[in-house]
């Protein structure tokens, strides 16, 4: 039973780390109607800045902090390059255009960090004391950075809410969403909202990377794999919805790694132990597409359609 | 290694090392000087998520002509690096053409398994010498065997039974066995139970995009084995290594293959310090050349040298010392083969033989992570698990 709460909050850490990605993807999807594939290379952006200036400072959560400004510059940057093209052209030059970004920023990374992952600090101490981890089942800490995280999980999405739905700002681009031409009538200017969104996202993002860096590699394509994942979050979420991202997103974190712990040894009682294993791991790593198939079968918007789905 | 769904273009083939017609004064034949360059096309994995592995391998070579003075056997050697891009087509296609157009009179490197049964029949069929630095499948080390393949490295599966042994040996009576679920998991699991034969209490497989293994540590830790063994590369085993840790696991020793190495320990740091690893070789055997080899190899590019660049560094040495055998003649491919199967060369590991199968047949160590007192990470031996191990498909070949 108690392990199966420690799966439970595997799962939920999980989930949130996949939120704090997809939130910032569905934000601008949501409100600027831009398909960013190169969120990914954001978030590996936050995690490699993250990791060299945690080693050069001696401290993870320096680091970490100071990563937030240089993803929001770095953010920022790209707009003014590349994504202020783009918002009036279709969704295909969009994907094109943020491909190749994907591609120049992943071998300018490699180009500066190298291809082997990269050295980062602990945040906690590694072993014994409250904070290391705390002991929920004998024998097993559970790492207390992880208990943070989940913490972060339910700030962050509070904080969002409150932006989007209770401040002036929020209001103006809510609004900027849904009836842009009006918006800039009233003598409001689209395109600085816009470009404010978008390093917005690019922050979040990067944060999401910093948060994660002790826990996932910090190596070349390492946005690929959570990119691919929080497409899945927004499309079981519903497009442009932070609070299905946030749900979609628990939901996938638990799915996958409830299916994880339990697959195999739920197949062993029909097949025989090896088949059981290797079918277990191959169902268990499909889990997340098949729920995303089945949704999308009864509820093609979503969960939780959003503004522009 | 989630692999990239990116046709990535890019062309890497760069002529890196060259000449060095220099020494005239005291190579006794100016004549051989001036004989045109040995030429060697290195094949490595540079780009992708490889690319680290592949970059120990070719630094390895590079240190090794270094260390040569930038001659093989007395002459003048230029190395064609190759980046395989971890795509068999693109391997062939760049292969074929170092062959054909560029007359290599050998090729030396892969880092991985599936690009060497990519390019062996082309470069063999040429008669074409290939040698090996780093993979060795099982269908060129038994029946598949060839006159014109060689290696410097070892048989994929004698790494895992190595640990399988050092397992066996510690008298482990329950391990757990984590590894990914593709082709070169299974086999180290195949591996690592040819030797251990004591209870597997689970094996689990996991994808090889795995980011998290939270769900599979709290598996351990509720099995309560009394070893695990993992064979996790590149960023997989970083992940693991550091969730093992900060989980409080370290008690249970962690055995792997492939998974703690100098090409990871810049990013597992203090987290791998006493997991355990089986190799052929570590940066700690002492031996001159051995000693020589580390110390230049750091000075040079700045970090410590792994398995994969102590492979490719012995390759240069045994290439070196087969071409001078035949007197810098490298067109005469019987006394070049005759040569290189003598296995007489300097190697890092101390003096090995090759079997019947072009393989070697050496030592393997259980090694574990430790500190320098510089700070920098490095696997050391902890003692010899196989002496003098032959891998177990030699048996089947028949050269000819």
């Amino acid at each position: 039973m108690s392990m199966l709460l420690v799966q439970a909050l595997n799962g939920l850490q999980f989930g949130v780390l996949l939120f704090l990605v997809a939130a910032g993807l569905s934000l601008v999807f949501g409100v600027m109607d831009l398909i960013n594939l190169a969120h990914g290379v954001q978030y590996m952006l936050g995690a490699y800045v993250a990791a060299t200036l945690g080693v050069w400072t001696g401290s993870f959560w320096l680091g970490a902090l100071l990563a937030l400004p240089v993803a929001l510059l770095v953010g920022l940057a790209l707009e003014w390059l590349v994504f202020r093209h783009l918002y009036r052209r279709d969704h295909l030059s969009q994907v094109l255009a943020t491909f190749g970004v994907i591609l120049t920023v992943e071998e300018a990374t490699r180009a500066l960090w190298g291809s082997a992952p990269q050295t980062v600090l602990e945040p906690m101490a590694l072993t014994g004391g409250p904070l290391g981890g705390v002991e929920i089942v004998s024998g097993l800490l559970y790492p207390t950075y992880r208990l943070i995280i989940i913490g972060v999980g339910v700030v962050v999405p509070l904080l969002l809410w409150f932006l989007v739905e209770r401040t002036r700002a929020g209001m103006l681009v809510r609004a900027g969403a849904t009836h842009p031409a009006m918006v800039a009538a009233l003598g409001v200017d689209i395109r600085r909202l816009f470009t404010v969104v978008f390093a917005f996202g690019a922050m979040l993002a990067g944060f999401a990377g910093a948060l994660a860096s002790p826990i996932f590699p910090v190596a070349p394509g390492m946005g690929d794999t959570v990119l691919i994942l929080c497409f899945v979050v927004i499309v079981i979420g519903g497009v442009g919805s932070i609070r299905g991202a946030f749900i979609a997103a628990l939901l996938v974190g638990l799915l996958d790694t409830i299916g994880r712990a339990m697959l195999p040894d739920a197949l062993r009682l029909v097949l025989d132990p090896s088949a059981a294993r290797q079918t277990g791991a191959a169902l268990a790593s499909m889990l997340v597409y098949i729920a995303m198939a089945g949704i999308l079968f009864f509820r093609p918007a979503g969960l939780f359609p959003g503004a522009r789905a | 290694m989630n692999r990239h769904p990116i046709n990535r273009r890019r062309f890497l083939t760069t002529t890196a090392a060259t000449v060095a017609a220099g020494g005239f004064g005291f190579t006794p034949s100016i004549l051989r000087a001036q004989s045109p360059a040995v030429k060697i096309a290195f094949v490595a994995t540079l780009s992708g998520p490889g690319a680290a592995l592949g970059t120990h391998l070719r630094d390895g070579w590079l240190a090794g002509v270094s260390r040569l003075g930038n001659q093989l056997g007395g002459r003048a050697v230029e190395t064609l690096v190759i980046d395989d891009e971890l795509k068999p087509d693109v391997a062939v296609s760049k292969v074929r053409a170092a062959l054909e157009r560029d007359k290599v009179d050998a090729v030396v490197g892969v880092v991985f398994s599936n690009m060497l049964q990519a390019i062996v029949r082309p470069v063999t069929e040429s008669n074409t010498f290939l040698i090996t630095a780093n993979a060795g499948p099982s269908t060129v080390a038994g029946k598949g065997c060839n006159p014109f393949l060689f290696s410097s490295a070892y048989q994929n599966d004698q790494p895992h039974a190595a640990m399988g042994q050092a397992a066996q040996d510690a008298g482990y009576k329950r391990v757990f066995v984590l590894v990914p679920n593709y082709q070169a998991g299974k086999d180290a699991v195949a591996g690592f139970r040819s030797r251990y034969k004591g209870e597997v209490v689970d094996e689990i497989y996991v994808p090889l995009s795995q980011l998290d293994f939270s769900t599979e540590i709290t598996k351990i830790a509720a099995a309560k084995p009394d070893a695990i063994f993992t064979f996790m590369p590149g960023a997989l085993g970083v992940n693991l290594v550091r969730q093992y840790r900060q989980a409080g696991l370290a008690g249970i020793p962690f055995l792997s293959t492939f998974t703690v190495d100098e090409s990871t320990l810049p990013a597992q740091g203090d987290a791998a310090v006493d997991f355990f690893t089986a190799a052929t070789w570590a940066p700690n055997i002492d031996n001159p050349h051995s000693r020589r080899f580390v110390q230049e190899f750091e000075a040079a590019y700045g970090y410590v040298p792994s398995n994969f660049a102590a492979h490719a560094y012995d390759a240069a040495h045994m290439l070196d010392a087969a071409i001078r055998k035949t007197k810098g003649d490298v067109a005469n491919k019987p006394a070049l083969r005759a040569a290189l199967e003598s296995g007489e060369f300097p190697s890092v590991r101390g003096p090995l033989r090759l079997g019947t199968n072009h393989f070697p047949i050496q030592d393997f160590w259980l090694c574990k992570v430790a500190k320098r007192a510089d700070g920098k990470f490095q696997t050391e031996t902890v003692r010899k698990v196989l002496t003098a191990d032959t891998d177990s498909y030699a048996a089947a070949c028949r050269m000819g």
